[in-house]
C-alpha cells in the first residue's frame, strides 16, 4: 500500500473566488499539505510560481488578467528558466468537451470538473504524484502525453511518426473529467 | 523539489517530435505502509468540508448578490463586454460553487444561464424574461432551501428552465453549427451531481 506525504508537497493554488480558494485550503491541509499559496489571477500565480517553485498547480480556468488556459501556456515553456514540467491541475466549472480538449492541448496534466470533492481533488493529485507521463514536445505542443491509449489504425495529421506506439495504461483525460470523481 | 536537474532529463528526438523523459520528480513523497498504518485522506477531507458548511449559507448570499447586480447593470445600462463577462462569471461561479454550498438546483440553473450568455448570438435580443426567470429562480431556491419540500420544486425548475432555453438557443443557433454542436453536446458532469 501506498501512501502520500502531503507534508513534503508545496502547492500553488489559483482561483479568482475566495470561497472556493477556502475550500481548496481546507481540502489540501486535511490531507496533510502545509505549503499551500494562493492567487487570485493568472498574473500573480505565475509570479508565485516563480517564486516559490510548487510540486502541484490547481487552477482555476476563468480569472481576470490572464486565465488558468493561458497560465498552464505560460508554465509550458520548454525552454524557460523556470521549471516546465510541474503537474497543473484544472480545477473548473466549465464542463463542456471542447474545454477539455482545448486544456489538455494547453499542457493541463488533469482536469477536475466542479463542483470539487475530496475524493476526486484526492485522485487528481495521486495520479500526478504516481504516474507522472513523460513530456511530448512537437512544433505546436510542449507538455504531458496526450496519448492514453492507443489506436494503431490512427493516421490522422497529428499522427506522430518514427516510434513504436506506446501504451500508456490510463483513461483519457476526458473520460475521467466524466467520471467526476 | 519538483524539478530534476538536467542531467536527468532524457530526450529521445523522433522525426516528428521529442519525448522528454526523466524520473519521477516527486517520488520521495510516495511511500510505502503497511495496511494497518493506512489513513483516510479522503475522509478527514470531507470532515473538514463539512465543518465549514455553516459558512456555505453567507458564501451564497454573496455569489447571489453579485448575479444579481451584474444583472441590474446590464438591465439599466445594456451589454458591454465588461457587464457581459461580470454576469458570466457571477453565473459561472455559482454553477461551479453552488452544489458544493448545498444547492445542486442552483448550480443546474446558472449552468443553463451560462449557455445562453455564451451561445445567444446577440445578447441584446435575447428576451428579457429568460434572463429574469433563470436569475429569480436561483434567488428563490437559495432563500427557500432549508424547506426540504423545496427540493425535488427546485430540480422541477431548474429542468425546465434548462430546457426553455436549450430551445431558445437551439432556434437562434439554427445556422451556426459550431454552436448547435456544443449545445446539444452532453455535459462531461454526470447528472447527478447538478
Amino acid at each position: 500500500m501506498f501512501r502520500i506525504d502531503f507534508n513534503k508537497l508545496r502547492f500553488l493554488v489559483c482561483d479568482d473566488n475566495p470561497h472556493m480558494r477556502r475550500i481548496l485550503r481546507t481540502l489540501l491541509h486535511s490531507f496533510g499539505a502545509r505549503e499551500v499559496y494562493e492567487a487570485e489571477d493568472g498574473a500573480t500565480a505565475l509570479e508565485m510560481y516563480s517564486h516559490y517553485v510548487p510540486d502541484i498547480v490547481i487552477t482555476d480556468w476563468a480569472m481576470p488578467i490572464f486565465d488558468g488556459l493561458e497560465l498552464a501556456q505560460m508554465i509550458r515553456q520548454p525552454d524557460s528558466k523556470g521549471n516546465p514540467y510541474a503537474p497543473i491541475i484544472m480545477l473548473t466549472g466549465h464542463s463542456e468537451k471542447r474545454r477539455v480538449t482545448v486544456a489538455r492541448d494547453a499542457g493541463v496534466t488533469e482536469f477536475l470538473a466542479k463542483p470539487i470533492s475530496a475524493k476526486g481533488l484526492y485522485q487528481r493529485i495521486l495520479n500526478v504524484v504516481a504516474n507522472p507521463r513523460p513530456f511530448i514536445k512537437t512544433k505546436t505542443y510542449f507538455g504531458p502525453d496526450r496519448r492514453r491509449n492507443t489506436n494503431a489504425a490512427y493516421m490522422g495529421p497529428e499522427r506522430r511518426v518514427g516510434e513504436k506506439h506506446e501504451l500508456l495504461q490510463q483513461p483519457s483525460l476526458l473520460d475521467k473529467a466524466r467520471s467526476s470523481i | 523539489m519538483a524539478k530534476n536537474s538536467a542531467k536527468d532529463i532524457e530526450v529521445k528526438a523522433f522525426a516528428t517530435h521529442q519525448i522528454i523523459t526523466q524520473p519521477n520528480p516527486l517520488r520521495k513523497v510516495i511511500r510505502r505502509v503497511d495496511e494497518k498504518d493506512l489513513d483516510d485522506p479522503v475522509g478527514r477531507a470531507e470532515q473538514a468540508l463539512a465543518g465549514l458548511s455553516g459558512e456555505f449559507k453567507d458564501w451564497m448570499a454573496t455569489e447571489i448578490n453579485r448575479l444579481s447586480a451584474a444583472y441590474v447593470a446590464v438591465r439599466n445600462d445594456g451589454f458591454t463586454k465588461e457587464r457581459r463577462d461580470e454576469l458570466f462569471h457571477a453565473a459561472h461561479d455559482i454553477k461551479g460553487d453552488a452544489a458544493t454550498f448545498g444547492y445542486p438546483a442552483a448550480a443546474g440553473i446558472a449552468e443553463s444561464l451560462c449557455r445562453v450568455i455564451e451561445h445567444a448570438p446577440n445578447l441584446e435580443k435575447v428576451p428579457a424574461e429568460l434572463f429574469t426567470h433563470h436569475i429569480n429562480a436561483i434567488l428563490a431556491i437559495v432563500h427557500e432551501n432549508t424547506k426540504l419540500d423545496s427540493i425535488s420544486v427546485s430540480a422541477e425548475l431548474s429542468r425546465r428552465l434548462r430546457k426553455v432555453a436549450d430551445d431558445y438557443l437551439a432556434h437562434v443557433n439554427r445556422d451556426r453549427p459550431e454552436h448547435l454542436e456544443v449545445i446539444l453536446a452532453p455535459s462531461i458532469v454526470p447528472a447527478e451531481q447538478g
